[in-house]
């Protein structure tokens, strides 16, 4: 499996393609919905995009780590993490797309 | 948030594009990560977080009701990793 990378651009290349505007508005526009997410998500809400899957921040409570190398003990801090949750439809679509 | 609400903030801040080209759009977006994974590809959105794939190999589960074996074959799974700036935001720090 050569695997690629895509990035912002990408998208943008697929949004200038798809919708006829120029590339610097797919660019910011592309950026605008990261945006739109990423605070929705700050706020504490949840992001359900349907057929897509789900982001949603959980609370972790602070723990003992411990440094794997030293064995030293380590406090881990409070901390709100996030965590996304594929829909059933990208979770069908990545395996078949990947199953040999 | 859901897909609607996400369009209509979009579409509110950008009265000048009809409302089914910014529901295009942001379906395109949206449909262009899955479609990479779907091909094995990894869409890494800097500060944002990075979406790949992940093998899982073939392994024996059981039917949790029966207790019965079953052969689960190799799959792989989409995965995320939230960006370092988003991690951060989360936790307060701008």
């Amino acid at each position: 499996m050569s695997q690629k990378t895509l990035t912002r651009m990408d998208l943008s290349e697929a949004v200038f393609r798809e919708v006829g505007l120029s590339r610097n508005d797919s660019a910011e526009l592309v950026e605008d919905v990261l945006a739109h997410i990423s605070d929705a998500l700050v706020r504490g809400e949840q992001v359900k995009i349907s057929s897509f899957g789900t982001f949603s921040v959980r609370d972790k409570a602070a723990r003992i780590g411990r440094n794997p190398k030293t064995g030293e003990e380590v406090p881990i801090n409070p901390r709100r993490v996030l965590t996304f949750r594929p829909s059933h439809l990208m979770k069908d679509r990545v395996a078949a797309g990947n199953s040999k | 948030m859901i897909r609607s609400e996400l369009i209509q903030k979009i579409a509110d801040e950008n009265p000048h594009l009809y409302q089914r080209d910014v529901e295009r759009i942001v379906n395109t977006i949206f449909e262009e990560i899955t479609t990479a994974m779907a091909r094995g590809d990894r869409v890494e959105l800097r500060g944002f977080g990075a979406f790949s794939v992940k093998k899982r190999d073939a392994r024996v589960g059981r039917n949790p009701r029966t207790g019965e074996a079953v052969e689960v074959e190799e799959k792989h799974v989409p995965f995320f990793k939230t960006g370092k700036l988003l991690r951060d935001r989360l936790n307060g720090k701008e």
